[in-house]
């Protein structure tokens, strides 16, 4: 590490609102990203799974 | 040729192109997140200080890679635009619709770590450069491209729409890219380009690479992911959906 202690590191050189605001809205925007599909392509598959299994409820009473 | 033919046409199968997508979505997300986490770690607590900037210098790890996103895609969705008005491909509109959200977030993101970085830096948040300015149309053009998606019902007509728009969005490209070198701007000169040398020393622009590499492999992995949630949306009544949806819940 270049920094000499951790409270060194995080006052970055007196630059620490602005690095650390800046890494930290870049880390919400890219967890954003990474999950979002994941969480989108379960809530399909739980609708559909929905779907299916009320046509087959139908389909057994008539 | 045939056999050409034959690939690109099975390419364009969303079916075919779901397969491939959900085998190799992760391996590109996981690789480009594991990059991002290295190269952000390494430009924060190892790169050494800018002799000028000090440490304000290290937003550039997450704001050049962004910056350099933000037109990438951009240019795919261009290309996937071309695609879709010559060869009526329909995947390749599902790839615009997947790709336009990305691609802004990471316009949105490279104005946000710019204006922060411009803060400490230039005594201003926000300047209106000519690389600035470009960069900040490119973000209404991706605002314009989701927004014109959604206020055309007809799925056909706005897909041709939205490809129509993200071809002649592309002329905003070349213009953000030589903004720093036809006008007088505040803002830095590229930080890489393919025929010199880069300016900094190699512990300050190696975790640069990593990150924009980084970035690169996420934005495939996103591309297959999400594209795979509009293939489903799209074909939810086919058989093999269908089949897939059983296969799933049961």
């Amino acid at each position: 590490m270049i920094f000499s202690s951790l409270s060194d590191f995080l006052a970055m050189g007196g630059h620490a609102p602005y690095v650390w605001s800046a890494y930290g809205i870049g880390l919400v925007v890219i967890l954003v990203n990474v999950l979002s599909p994941g969480i989108a392509r379960r809530r399909f598959f739980e609708i559909e799974g929905e779907r299916e299994r009320r046509a087959a409820v139908r389909a057994e009473q008539e | 040729m045939a056999s050409l033919k034959e690939w690109w046409h099975r390419l364009g199968s969303p079916r075919t192109f779901y397969a491939i997508a959900q085998r190799a979505g992760p391996w590109f997300t996981g690789l480009g997140v594991a990059a991002i986490v290295v190269a952000l770690t390494w430009g924060l607590a190892f790169a050494p200080p800018d002799y000028q900037q000090g440490n304000s210098f290290r937003i550039m790890y997450l704001h050049v890679p962004t910056a350099i996103l933000a037109q990438s895609v951009y240019m795919m969705l261009g290309a996937a635009g071309l695609v879709l008005l010559v060869w009526r491909m329909k995947l390749a509109d599902m790839v615009i619709v997947a790709a336009a959200p990305f691609g802004m977030s990471m316009t949105a993101l490279a104005l946000v770590t710019g204006a922060i970085w411009g803060k400490p830096t230039w005594g201003a948040w926000w300047v209106w450069d000519a690389r600035t300015t470009s960069m900040l149309v490119q973000l209404f053009l991706y605002f314009g491209l989701i927004a014109l998606r959604q206020a055309i019902p007809r799925e056909e007509t706005a897909g041709r729409a939205c490809a129509i728009l993200a071809v002649v969005g592309t002329v905003n490209i070349p213009i953000i890219k030589y903004s720093v070198d036809w006008w007088l701007t505040l803002h830095q000169p590229s930080t890489f380009t393919l025929t010199a040398a880069p300016s900094m020393p190699p512990e300050m622009y190696l975790p640069l690479l990593v990150s924009v590499l980084g970035f690169y492999a996420l934005f495939a992995g996103l591309v297959f992911a999400r594209t795979s949630n509009v293939i489903l949306d799209r074909e939810r009544s086919t058989a093999w959906v269908r089949a897939l949806v059983r296969e799933q819940t049961s």
